[in-house]
């Protein structure tokens, strides 16, 4: 019935897989970065988490990279898969070339190897946007809850799925450019609270927060971050539709 | 070694740490939090199918109250669990989704009007009221009598830390992520913080605190198959019971998840068979009712992890190169609901197995999933045998599940206990025993201590491997101290543990690397994980009994004349290779509810001589008291809003329920 459990009757020998790594330890300052060559035979339903493992508990002990939830979830393992930002813990090596290259996400403060600090932006992105309701009434926690359309509690769900894996930031132009650019991962958390009407911020404090060149006048339009953000979140649609409004409101 | 001053030190940056900490700042007290992680990837967020709270929004939850909760969350632990802390907790619940929605929790809501649900294999047509448009509603689980389980699509857990960790920067709260803390700065009676470690660079830092608490999770990466982060590795619990004094307790109660998809272990959610999933064999028979006519699939998860077992055991496995497993259909629930409702589980499907949930089946195995076990505290969530030290979540036995958890209190419990423990934690440092008294060479002490461990472990050259005996570990806890137990397997793990813990203190390392080095990190971690897997198999072997998600073959039964005790084990002496046990007994004739049959699973238990007068007491105050209302009946069973922070003591508001 599942097709990956369908096997010939006689399976061919697994691949050899080569992964070039990008080796950079900045406790070590004097050892330049290097790609390191590491081959593993392949295993069915090998993921590239269960292929770091593999060459950290066999090969080289002191390869950093960074997992936690290994099930595409909590956006710890973002890295350039062959140059392109993927979450690693569920990225099948079966889907790629035999020859494998990973390099930490760009952007970010490295840590060490394929680890980075996306933690630490993130948080002061937060701060930056205030990524939290702002509710000028108090709310008794006895009393029955307000009521919410239930398309609109989806609505707000579908934009809060994002993990903060860094993806898009990686993928960006503008980041490239402009180390201040909050990026798409800011701008659908800007979406995120105006279409919540619990947060009562209006759109004149989110221009305050958004309204210039860091924020979503920065954006090119490149939607690199479209193209890779793992969980397909709308960005392209959530970054026009924030511009169009912002941008009236610069006009007023 | 630079020190940090705090008025609290919370160690763990998932739910349950942020809530208690969030709680505490917001009494005036300074906090600091401490993650392996940035906090908004803790294992939290993996929580998919929901919170149990009983709003009692939805036609299926109709009639819902903490009444039921509590009783549900009793028959669940199979009575071992505290009654206090599950009053506390069925009562609290409900504040805490209302107050996770009005920080923007995007719960899914009541939609007035019909709509078709699967039930037992059938479509029926549940017609939700005008009144409750809009509020929140709630979806069915294993184990629980009414709709009871308040969700976000299947990703509750998500939705509910991005929340409350945005919560926590409003509040400023520093979060020093990346840190592991590797030991309690305590005198043998008071807790003044702990020695951290920065895992970016190496380096050691003493944390000191008026109140410190520990809500690092649970441990399950001391299993081989775990549906846990391999973040949970137990290290905070580790630190506690290294100092000899704090117990950790009913470490033997270890959940193990019905639908892991196999073989990678990853959690499918309870919500698949909420929402009307069915679990088939080899021959695509649907085999549950055969054994649980009454609750079928929905089951608590120990029963039904332990019929899937003897299931396979039967020969009804379905075989892959991998080994065998059962299925997971939910192809009746269609398309739409599984992408609306079910998404991420549809997403895991994808990407781990290549197949489409809506049309395919999905193969799952039970696997270690969850730590009922933890470090003991009390109803306030303070560590047995230190002052001044806390605990909540997972990483606690606050004990509100006993010997099995039901699915969608453990989400709650974060939250709930971070909102109860974190007022306590406030009182403490409000009071006279929490100012801050602690000598400086105490400190220094415990950084040395903690040095000389690491440096001891870089030096050594012996002939072990760390990441050899963390499998050697974690094949023997799955194999030898799963979900079905026997003494003689039992005794055999412990063994072997045994062993294991003399060979850990021979590893070699082959990478001397300055800053992070993970080498280091695992034969320094492999080492205490060890210790909590000898608390667990040897807890196991000693209770020779079965109750909830401990079943010992050999001691088929629940034995509550000799095991309705708390198992405490303690590790007085670093150079000992088995844990210290010792018992808490739990007082039946305090009981709301005294044990009987659960409603699922086995019906022969041996009783406790006290049952009986307990249920003739019990029933004589219900009869007296008949015209009562309920709040007033059981309060005279088992009173404990005074346990409660006086903010959190009001009635809960429902729909249909008098005021």
């Amino acid at each position: 019935m599942i097709s990956i459990f369908r096997r010939p009757a006689s399976s061919p020998p697994p691949r050899r897989l080569t992964l070039d790594i990008l080796r950079y330890n900045p406790a070590e300052p004097e050892r330049a970065p290097t790609l390191q060559a590491f081959t593993i035979d392949e295993a069915e339903g090998m993921t590239l988490f269960i292929a770091l493992n593999e060459i950290r508990a066999h090969q080289d002990p002191s390869l950093q990279f960074d997992f936690v939830c290994r099930a595409g979830i909590c956006g710890s393992c973002a890295m350039l898969v062959d140059g392109r930002p993927a979450l690693a813990c569920r990225t099948l090596t079966r889907d790629l070339n035999s020859h494998i290259t990973l390099a930490p996400l760009p952007f970010f403060e490295l840590i060490g190897d394929l680890s980075v600090n996306t933690g630490q932006w993130m948080r002061g992105t937060a701060e930056r946007l205030q990524t939290w309701i702002h509710a000028v009434d108090r709310v008794s926690i006895d009393e029955i809850e307000a009521p919410m359309a239930p398309e609109l509690a989806e609505a707000i769900y579908e934009l809060d799925r994002c993990i903060e894996c860094g993806c898009c930031i990686a993928a960006c132009g503008t980041a490239q450019m402009r180390p201040d650019f909050v990026g798409a991962v800011g701008l659908n958390k800007i979406a995120r609270f105006r279409l919540d009407p619990r947060d009562q911020r209006s759109d004149e404090d989110f221009y305050e927060l958004i309204g210039d060149d860091s924020g979503v006048f920065g954006c090119m339009s490149l939607l690199g971050c479209h193209d890779v953000c793992p969980k397909q979140l709308s960005l392209q649609t959530q970054i026009a539709f924030l511009r169009r409004k912002m941008a009236r409101l610069g006009f007023d | 070694m630079q020190i940090i001053h705090s008025d609290v030190l919370i160690i763990g940056g998932g739910l349950a740490g942020l809530r208690a900490g969030l709680a505490a700042r917001k009494r005036g007290q300074e906090v600091i939090i401490l993650s392996l992680v940035p906090p908004k990837r803790s294992h939290s967020a993996a929580a998919q199918g929901g919170m149990q709270a009983s709003l009692a929004n939805s036609t299926r939850g109709s009639g819902d109250n903490e009444d039921v909760h509590f009783e549900d969350t009793v028959r669940g632990s199979d009575w071992g669990n505290d009654q206090i802390v599950a009053r506390m907790f069925a009562h609290t619940a409900p504040k805490a989704v209302r107050e996770l929605a009005a920080w923007g929790v995007p719960w899914n809501r009541v939609q007035a009007g019909d709509h078709t649900a699967i039930i037992d294999g059938q479509p029926v047509t549940i017609s939700e009221s005008t009144t409750a448009h809009g509020l929140i509603t709630a979806r069915d689980f294993g184990g629980t009598k009414k709709w009871r389980t308040c969700y976000v699509s299947d990703g509750t857990g998500h939705a509910m830390l991005y929340a409350v960790s945005d919560q926590s920067i409003a509040a400023g709260i520093p979060v020093h992520e990346r840190m592991e803390a590797v030991s309690l700065i305590h005198d043998g009676s008071r807790c003044h913080g702990a020695i951290v470690r920065n895992l970016m660079t190496g380096e050691l830092v003493a944390y000191v605190a008026r109140a410190t608490c520990i809500a690092t999770g649970g441990f399950g990466r001391i299993y081989q198959s775990t549906t846990n982060a391999v973040i949970n590795e137990g290290i905070g619990a580790a630190i506690a019971l290294e100092t000899g004094i704090v117990p950790l307790a009913n470490m033997e109660a270890v959940q193990f998840h019905p639908t892991a998809i196999f073989p990678a272990g990853i959690l499918v959610t309870e919500g698949c068979r909420g929402d009307g999933g069915l679990l088939r064999d080899v021959d695509g028979h649907r085999f549950m009712p055969d054994y649980e006519p009454e609750k079928k699939e929905l089951a608590s998860r120990d029963v039904v992890s332990r019929r899937m077992e003897a299931h396979i055991q039967s020969g009804k496995g379905v075989r892959n190169r991998f080994g065998e497993h059962l299925w997971l259909d939910i192809t009746l629930l269609g398309e739409q609901h599984i992408n609306g409702k079910l998404r991420e589980v549809k997403e895991i499907c994808q990407h781990f197995l290549g197949i489409d949930p809506s049309r395919q089946w999905i193969p799952v195995r039970p696997a270690q999933h969850y730590s009922m076990g933890g470090i003991r505290t009390t109803p306030d969530g303070a560590v047995y045998g230190l002052q001044g030290l806390f605990s909540c979540g997972e990483a606690a036995c606050w004990d509100l599940h006993g010997f099995n958890r039901l699915g969608g209190n453990s989400v709650a419990e974060t939250v709930v206990s971070g909102m109860i423990v974190g007022e306590a934690i406030a009182d403490f440092c409000a009071s006279p025993a929490g100012e801050l008294t602690v000598s400086t060479a105490l400190i220094r002490d415990c950084g040395r201590q903690a040095a000389e461990e690491f440096s001891a472990i870089a030096r050594c050259s012996g002939p072990e491997n760390a990441s050899q005996l963390l499998r050697d570990m974690q094949q023997t806890m799955s194999q030898q101290v799963g979900i079905v137990r026997h003494g003689d397997a039992l005794q055999s793990a412990v063994d072997t543990l045994k062993s294991l813990i003399l060979r850990s203190r021979q590893i070699g390392l082959r990478c001397s690397r300055p800053g992070a080095n993970p080498e280091l990190l695992l034969a320094w971690r492999v080492r205490k994980m060890l210790k909590l897997a000898l608390c667990v198999a040897d807890g196991a072997l000693q209770r020779t009994e079965s109750r909830g998600a401990h079943f010992r073959s050999d001691h088929p039964q629940r034995n509550d004349a000799d095991w309705l005790k708390r198992t405490l084990a303690y590790w007085p002496d670093a150079e000992q290779t088995r844990p210290t046990l010792r018992y808490e007994a739990l007082d039946v004739l305090r009981m709301e509810l005294p044990p009987g049959w659960r409603g699922y699973g086995a019906r022969d238990a041996i009783d406790h001589p006290d049952t009986s007068r307990r249920q003739a007491e019990v029933d004589a105050l219900r009869q007296q008291l008949a015209s009562a209302d309920r709040n007033t009946r059981q309060a005279a069973l088992l009173a404990f809003r005074h346990h409660l922070p006086a903010h959190l003591r009001g009635d809960n508001a429902r729909l249909g329920e008098a005021p």
